[in-house]
């Protein structure tokens, strides 16, 4: 690698832009500038200075912050798009069936809807154009923090004390003047300096005032932290690291947790509240009556049990973990766990009690009720009559070729085919049964199966969480926080005086950002040690039409 | 009197002694033709002692609420709006004491003004929290992301004003429609709020029944004239005007027919306000932002997005995502508001970079600022009330 010698005799890598020790401009590039470009102490960065290979090329193509805005802004633009109609994963069923999902698609947004399911822009942030977008902001993290943090890192460490006046000049805050006592002027410059508490170093009549140079790292602490955030999220799609399920539980029920092996849940009831005029405060009273009745509660009491340690598969001596009440916002917690309260469903059918009755007289030869999550196979109902359950259908929804169908194995709305043997029909009668509905299949029946009663419980839906990332993330989040903290409410400083060989005082000033508060500083050192007046040699507005006046009168 | 009361009447002193401010502010930007007067020292320091007492009784009308309803009130858009602009005039504050610009003041109280007025055509009452908002996360996450949110819309200020200067309004541009284009937008809010405080004052109501996307049978009340009616519409009211066009079940016709108004209504205050003055908005509103200066307002646009990043990052990302994960299981889940929250994350990211790394100072960052402010409203009005997702409380 070739390099560039400077006046003073240092040698710089090729691509720096100002010399690393006496600050002096060295690209043509830079020369032309009327300022210095301090955006990396005029380090060279490895884009400017490697370009032959292949790997350099890509390593060049990351490292640009063109690219990276444009690639954040292509994330912006898809991310928007994403929102324009609701994503598989919010319509009724999810998207788990892609005849289902198209339809849905074209029944509520039509031609639009139809193309934009057809794009895969209904599934767009899990596209795998999307997270190529997201992988190439990651590497572009990894690659521009390396770039310019590194040479940015050096530059400020190694940094002259004496810097050539060349540099001070082209700083965007410079005066220079005659004064009557250097050296006093210098002393006093120092003294103001400390008490603005500024790192003074001083070197053969030159001095460097600096202060709050992490504030510079700020940037590379918040990529390293988005870049752990991202790596955690992309350890999700390791096994192990995530589950995601849900179940529904019904009131009375123990069901193994999905996704959690060894633990079980029952439901000892849900409770559903709402807001009304008597259970709240006097100030709600003109919204619920506005609005009808707001949801005050869901709530879910568990019991969590859990099998011990080697028990056998299948073993049913589950140990009780603890007792507890899922609400929205809390909840159930255990092993990296979390069960979630979701969703709900009222009053579903449990069970159903029938009277086996005559007929034509209408005498009731006992009652039976059928269990509707797990019927019998017979009922004796005692003295001689008793009943067959010969196929049950819980979500009964018509016949097809002669055979009653079952929508869901849920039952919203059960039928039963029946057998009725009674000591007056030996050889036993068929009856289907179903909601406001009987048939008889084989011919007239002597008796009919009566409905009495039904019962009703609540069914809980749970979302069953465990995500081993979380760790991970938190740590990227933290990191991150840290580092845009550290670069946006704190600044570098710095101050360059020296005097020149004819007795002149040169001051130079320079801040990442906040130029108002540096100027603030060097005013007060100048009125305090009778510095030469600077200017800001950016300002190129004329100072009259400052409407504010009192700021800078 | 008792706190509900004394809540709203804090809110109504708030939204005089802003308006009062701002006049105020104008006395002592119109004061400084000639450098610092005393006269603009003056009036700059009423401004300022008027929008304090203005600021502290919006934060009384905050905690009033907040004692008489037990929870923070940033629950629904009437009280996030509020809150909204609360923290509006509190960080304009801030940044007059960093800069001591008046010009901040004049700017931001007005837009303050706006966003309080559109905030009251919302239902005031004090609601009971739904069970997905009942965490404390609800206090923590909402008011830092306003925050945030407040901080990063004085960039726009101060845009604005920078764009009113330094845009030449005598030949025809671009940049001149554009800069027209917002002034418009701020007419068609006032459209919308004189539209509904005149069809309110007039007591109109529609009611109909409708078909909703569930293919269930809802009800909907109209409070201005329905241009558009719901899917498969029958009206319940009598003489009620019938709805010219019917939309289908994924348009929820009541809010197309409230921002059709608004627009009709904005559109024509707005020809009438360049009929009587035969100018521009920009033209009419130029005169006051000509005395700024350009460095300063462009310095403030850069340092309230430095400050406000942070705490928009912070409260709209990262409370949010705990939140959310312990609310909905999940950290993250491409809800349209957070998906918004992202975008406007990643909008000040692309900010940042280019002022940076590319030199996008002045006029080209002043720019930028307006439309991030854009992206935080197109977040809370349109996709709280047009797209509807988990976060539709409204």
């Amino acid at each position: 690698m070739s390099s560039i010698k400077c006046e003073c005799g240092h040698l710089n890598p090729e691509g720096t832009d100002i010399c690393q020790n006496c600050g002096r401009p060295l690209s043509t590039e830079e020369k032309s500038k009327k300022l210095a470009d301090m955006r990396y102490d005029g380090a060279a960065i490895r884009s400017k200075t490697h370009k032959r290979t292949v790997v350099d090329k890509i390593w060049n193509f990351f490292s640009s912050v063109r690219v990276g805005v444009g690639i954040i802004i292509a994330i912006l633009v898809a991310s928007a798009i994403g929102t324009i109609l609701p994503q598989v994963f919010y319509i009724p069923g999810g998207g788990a069936n892609e005849a289902q999902t198209a339809r849905y698609y074209e029944d509520n947004y039509g031609i639009f809807g139809q193309i934009y399911n057809a794009l895969g822009l209904s599934d767009l942030y899990g596209s795998w154009w999307f997270m190529t977008l997201v992988g190439m902001l990651g590497i572009s993290l990894v690659v521009v923090s390396l770039d310019r943090g590194i040479p940015l890192y050096k530059s400020l460490k190694n940094q002259r004390i004496d810097r050539h006046p060349s540099f001070l000049k082209r700083q965007r805050l410079y005066g220079e003047g005659q004064v009557d006592d250097p050296d006093a002027v210098m002393k006093k410059a120092a003294e103001k300096l400390k008490e603005q508490r500024y790192n003074i170093r001083e070197k053969n009549g030159a001095l460097l005032a600096e202060k709050g140079r992490w504030a510079r790292w700020g940037p590379y602490v918040n990529h390293l932290g988005l870049i752990i955030f991202l790596f955690g999220v992309m350890l999700r799609a390791l096994p192990g690291f995530y589950v995601d399920e849900s179940m529904w539980l019904r009131e009375g029920e123990t069901l193994a947790v999905k996704g959690a092996p060894g633990l079980y849940l029952e439901n000892k009831g849900f409770t559903f509240d709402v807001y009304t005029q008597e259970n709240t405060d006097e100030v709600f009273s003109e919204a619920i009556e506005r609005v009808g009745s707001v949801a005050s509660n869901y709530q879910t009491d568990v019991a969590l049990y859990e099998t011990p340690e080697g028990a056998l598969p299948g073993s049913t001596n589950a140990e009780l973990v603890k007792e507890y009440s899922i609400v929205v916002n809390k909840p159930l917690k255990h092993e990296g766990f979390h069960i979630f309260q979701m969703d709900f469903k009222l009053d579903e059918l449990s069970a159903m009690t029938f009277a086996l009755e005559n007929k034509e007289t209408g005498e009731s030869l006992g009652e039976m009720t059928v269990n509707l999550a797990n019927p019998e196979k017979e009922y004796d109902l005692g003295n001689g009559a008793k009943v067959e359950l010969l196929d049950y259908y819980p979500d009964f929804d018509g016949f097809e070729n002669g055979e009653p169908q079952t929508a869901t194995p849920i039952p919203n709305n059960p039928a039963f085919l029946f057998k009725m043997t009674t000591p007056e029909t030996p050889e036993g009668e068929t009856s289907f049964v179903a909601i406001r509905q009987t048939l008889e299949p084989l011919g007239e029946n002597t008796h009919k199966l009566a409905f009495q009663a039904a019962e009703t419980r609540d069914v809980s839906g749970l979302t069953i969480r465990k995500d081993k990332t979380i760790p991970v993330i938190v740590l990227g989040g933290v990191i991150f926080m840290i580092g845009v903290v550290q670069g946006s409410y704190f600044n570098h400083r710095r101050f360059w005086i020296r005097k020149s060989e004819n007795g002149q005082i040169l001051v130079a000033g320079h801040t990442s950002k906040n130029w108002v508060a540096l100027q603030r500083e060097l005013d007060a050192v100048t009125e305090y040690a009778g510095l030469p007046a600077y200017t800001d040699q950016r300002d190129k507005e004329e100072q009259s039409d400052i409407p504010e006046g009192d700021s800078k009168s | 009197m008792n706190l509900v009361d004394l809540s709203g009447n804090l809110l109504f002193t708030a939204f005089i002694a802003y308006l009062a401010g701002t006049i105020l502010f104008g006395g002592a930007v119109k004061g400084s033709k000639n450098e610092a007067s005393a006269s603009n020292k003056r009036w700059g320091k009423l401004g300022i002692t008027v929008t304090i007492i203005g600021f502290l009784a919006h934060l009384g009308y905050f905690i009033t609420r907040w004692m008489a309803s037990g929870h923070a009130p940033v629950s629904n858009m009437f009280e996030f709006t509020t809150a909204f602009g609360m923290l509006l005039v509190g960080a304009a504050i801030l940044f007059y004491f960093l800069y001591k610009s008046p010009l901040v003041g004049l700017f931001a109280l007005p837009i303050a003004i706006v966003i309080l007025g559109y905030a009251a055509m919302f239902p005031r009452d004090i609601q009971p929290l739904i069970p997905a908002l009942q965490s404390h996360w609800l206090t923590i996450h909402v008011i830092t992301a306003a925050l945030g949110e407040a901080i990063l819309a004085i960039s726009a200020v101060v845009g604005l004003i920078y764009l009113l200067k330094n845009i030449d309004l005598t030949k025809n541009s671009k940049e001149r429609k554009w800069l027209e284009f917002i002034m418009y937008t701020l007419v068609v809010v006032l459209g919308f709020i004189v539209i509904t405080v005149g069809f309110r004052a007039a007591g109109y109501e529609a009611a109909f029944d409708y078909v909703d996307k569930n293919d269930m049978q809802a009800e909907v009340v109209y409070h201005m004239p329905p241009l558009f009616g719901m899917n498969e519409y029958s009206a319940k009211t009598e003489g009620a005007m019938e709805p010219l066009a019917e939309m289908p079940p994924i348009i929820n016709a009541k809010t197309l027919t409230t921002f059709t108004w608004s627009v009709i209504a904005g559109t024509i205050l707005y020809f009438l306000i360049r009929l009587i003055t035969r100018r521009r908005i920009a033209e009419l509103v130029k005169p006051l932002a000509v005395k700024a200066n350009s460095q300063l307002m462009d310095e403030i646009g850069y340092r309230s997005v430095l400050i406000g990043f942070p705490v928009f990052t912070l409260g709209a990302l990262i409370f949010a995502m705990i939140w959310a994960h312990e609310a909905w299981s999940r950290f993250w889940g491409w809800d349209p508001k957070e998906v918004w929250a992202l975008i406007t994350w990643l909008f000040y990211a692309a900010y940042l970079h280019l002022r940076l790394s590319r030199g996008w100072e002045g006029r080209k960052s002043a720019w930028l600022a307006v439309v991030g402010f854009a992206i935080i409203m197109f977040n809370l009005v349109a996709v709280n009330l047009v797209i509807a997702g988990l976060h539709s409380y409204a």
